[in-house]
């Protein structure tokens, strides 16, 4: 009798448990185990790929990244300092909305509606407005535009309760049209819109992407102070964990929607200027180049906190510039260097699964024969 | 405690396969010019746009016996200049070539940046008006390369009048286009007046993607040209979907950019193609010595920068190959010119006159007179094709790009 009960009832080779218990500590170190690992598994892929020494290797992804930084020349620095900007900068713009638990996956397009709004300003009122005006302006309408395409989708939730992920990606589709026909007219048939002179951010020294740079290291300060001590903060907290809960203590979660989604539009709005006046002084289809995606991967590996975003996102875009280098000098195809950042993320992903659940393998496999 | 043995047991590890790691000596002992060309790719090899320019790099610079380095999927923005700039500062490359229209304005933004560093570019126009010394235009007279293709499709049109298939009335071809750019009608307007110079009857209807690579509009435009009745089907974009969706169909295909053949069996006629080893070999020859590269290049058939890719016989009209010849023959003497009045009309007037936009500007100004002595004079004001003239017996289906 008894063995056959045994039987019926097998228990799994292993089955998962959620745990709430690791100390900070480890659940860091396993964290920093793993970007070593990464780094090491692209190395050693991309050796085997390219048949180039360690060394080598490494010398060519940190000579991608930085350039001849030791014989005094910075420009690729720069250019480093200015893609984590970017991306961070979309990042610091998605985490309100998350911690809140609405799900932007809309920073491309409302980015993407930001750097038009700079480029009309440009063009238009260019050659009309002096200088500080015209940048005041171009801010202005910039942060404008992101906000307006960040709060339509907020409205509808916060009123009709649409599914905001599905939402925000089809703004996404909308913008992109818009850029394109905006770009069809200004362009002519070339598709082209020449870099325009006017309303350019400033250059510091020689330098380019400075301005760029400061305004988004500001933006991580405000925003992790903004998350962190302010009320506002605090009610996008609450709402995040129990809608229900913040309704009991009087928060009113539609406010808190919508103005979230204000601020989570208006600074992806930022990143476009920054795209759109402080870069490239044109604007295209993929101008934003998909960093609106990769930017909701950084924010939730961040754990929702700036700071640590910083970190993220500087290893996420080394990996990228420093394996498209390898990928570059062994004439090979570029999506190599793609598939090595996806599979850094991946494993970063994976890592979160073991720090909040344990396996737990079957115990004492024979008893049940006994 | 011991699984967090294991797991700095297992970076140990990594660390000592990592120590293990044979470092390659360099054996540059090879007799390599000191001189460096970095190239700047829009997409990579799986466009044949893009892999069109790959290739005569590689080709280039093996037979100058100078190094290289590349970027790929480099956008149309600062990142073309970031990418110059890292040729420059980390390979050390004395020559960059950027291979896409909308590069142009960023290269320039490098060019005067590195003054000594000289910077050449594939399609622009914007060199002989920039007052850059260090910049440089390149192009080709592909449209001749477009009309010998042309008179291929002529002659299968022939064919299939003569066998009954279609009449002379129903010779319709049909052209899958990027943009209305002049690029683009300057490439249909002289493939279709090719097929004219042989088949007087044709006609032809153009659609466009509105994109330079999008495999999917590019099927679908040419599956709904050929549904209209296009009983031959040519494209100026960058993707297999013309082809594919041709051979899908069974319907003759005249390629761009290089043999569709291996895909395409069945359907495959011709492709004409810039080939452009010879102007990256000129490049190189100038820095190699010491000369200046001139601000406008544009390749001809005589320079071996118009190239057809072998005729597939499966697919093409007999006869084809030596009709090529013929015309490539009368091109060369210059007792063909392929935009000669004479042959087109547009609102069913001849043209004497046309003022073409060749000084890049922001409102795209007619600014040059293009035709001389009843001819449309192509690539000779600058290297980058100008024409855009919509002539008679050309329908464009949609002008949305």
């Amino acid at each position: 009798m008894d063995n056959k009960i045994v039987k019926t009832h097998r228990e799994p080779f292993f089955h998962v448990v959620k745990r709430d218990d690791m100390p900070w500590w480890k659940a860091w170190s396993i964290r920093a185990a793993t970007i070593v690992i990464a780094f090491f598994l692209v190395g050693f892929l991309s050796m085997a790929v390219t048949e180039r020494g360690f060394g080598e290797t490494y010398e060519i992804m940190f000579s991608g990244v930085f350039g001849r930084i030791f014989d005094g020349r910075t420009t690729m620095l720069w250019k480093y300092l200015q893609e984590i900007a970017i991306l961070l900068c979309l990042a610091l713009a998605l985490t309100p909305a998350f911690k809140m638990k609405f799900w932007n996956c809309g920073a491309e397009g409302q980015a993407l509606v930001g750097g038009l709004a700079s480029i009309i300003c440009m063009i238009e009122l260019g050659p009309k407005l002096p200088y500080p005006i015209l940048i005041l302006v171009i801010a202005v309408t910039s942060i404008l535009a992101g906000a307006i395409w960040g709060v339509i989708p907020a409205i509808f939730k916060a009123i009709f309760n649409t599914n905001e992920t599905l939402f925000t990606l089809m703004m996404n589709y909308i913008a992109t049209q818009i850029i394109a026909y905006y770009v069809y007219i200004k362009g002519g048939g070339s598709n082209v819109i020449n870099p325009v002179e006017y309303g350019n951010f400033p250059t510091v020294g020689n330098n380019k992407y400075f301005v760029n740079i400061v305004i988004v290291v500001l933006i991580t300060v405000v925003m992790y102070i903004y998350l962190k001590y302010s009320k506002q903060g605090y009610e996008i907290s609450v709402v995040g964990e129990s809608q229900n809960t913040a309704r009991y203590i009087g928060i009113n979660v539609k406010k808190v929607i919508i103005r979230t989604m204000v601020i989570s539009g208006a600074l992806c709005g930022v990143a476009g200027m920054l795209l759109v006046a402080g870069t490239d002084h044109s604007i295209n289809i993929n101008s934003v180049g998909g960093q609106g995606f990769t930017a909701i991967l950084m924010s939730w590996l961040g754990q929702f906190n700036p700071f640590i975003m910083v970190v993220m996102t500087a290893i996420v875009v080394f990996l990228r510039i420093g394996v498209a280098k390898v990928a570059d000098t062994a004439l090979l195809n570029s999506s190599f260097s793609e598939i090595m950042v996806g599979l850094v993320i991946l494993m970063l992903v994976g890592c979160e699964f073991f720090i909040n659940y344990s396996i737990k393998f079957k115990h004492n496999k024979k008893e049940g024969n006994a | 405690m011991k699984k967090l043995l294991a797991i700095l047991l297992a970076v140990a590890m990594l660390f000592c396969f990592a120590g293990c790691g044979a470092k390659d000596t360099n054996s540059g002992a090879d007799a390599k010019s000191d001189l460096k060309v970095g190239f700047i790719f829009l997409h990579d090899e799986q466009s044949t746009y893009d892999k069109n320019f790959m290739d005569a790099a590689k080709a280039a610079c093996e037979q100058m016996n100078v190094e290289y380095a590349q970027k790929t999927q480099i956008p149309e923005s600062q990142k073309c200049y970031d990418a110059a700039i890292e040729l420059i500062e980390t390979d050390g490359c004395d020559i960059i070539f950027a291979d896409s229209f909308g590069h142009e304005s960023f290269l320039i933004d490098a060019a005067k940046k590195y003054p000594d560093v000289q910077f050449c570019h594939a399609t622009g126009t914007q060199a002989h008006t920039a007052g850059v010394a260090n910049f440089h235009n390149a192009f080709a007279s592909i449209y001749e390369g477009r009309y010998l293709a042309g008179v291929a499709a002529g002659l299968k049109l022939n064919e299939m009048i003569e066998k009954g298939d279609i009449t002379a009335e129903k010779a319709k071809m049909g052209y899958v286009g990027a943009f209305t750019f002049a690029e683009v009608i300057s490439g249909y307007t002289s493939f279709f007046l090719g097929a004219k110079s042989v088949c007087p009857t044709v006609t032809m209807d153009v659609k466009f993607t509105g994109s330079w690579y999008d495999e999917q509009k590019e099927k679908e435009a040419a599956q709904s040209l050929i549904s209209g009745g296009c009983v031959l089907i040519s494209q100026h974009a960058d993707s297999m979907g013309a082809p594919t969706a041709c051979e899908t169909a069974g319907v003759p295909n005249v390629s761009y950019n290089g043999s569709t053949k291996a895909a395409c069996p069945n359907t495959f006629i011709v492709s004409s193609r810039i080939d452009w080893t010879p102007y990256f070999k000129y490049m190189i020859q100038c820095v190699m010595d010491g000369k200046a590269i001139d601000a406008d290049w544009t390749g001809t058939i005589e320079t071996g920068s118009v190239v057809l890719t072998e005729v597939n016989e499966t697919a093409a009209a007999e006869g084809t190959k030596e009709k090529i010849e013929e015309v490539k023959a009368k091109l060369l003497d210059g007792s063909i010119k392929v935009f000669d009045t004479a042959n087109w009309t547009k609102e069913d007037k001849k043209l004497d006159s046309y003022q073409a936009d060749v000084d890049t500007d922001d409102k795209f100004t007619p600014d040059t007179e293009a035709i001389k002595d009843g001819v449309f004079y192509e690539s000779t004001h600058r290297s980058a094709p100008y024409f855009d003239v919509r002539i008679d017996g050309i329908t464009l289906l949609d002008e949305a790009y």
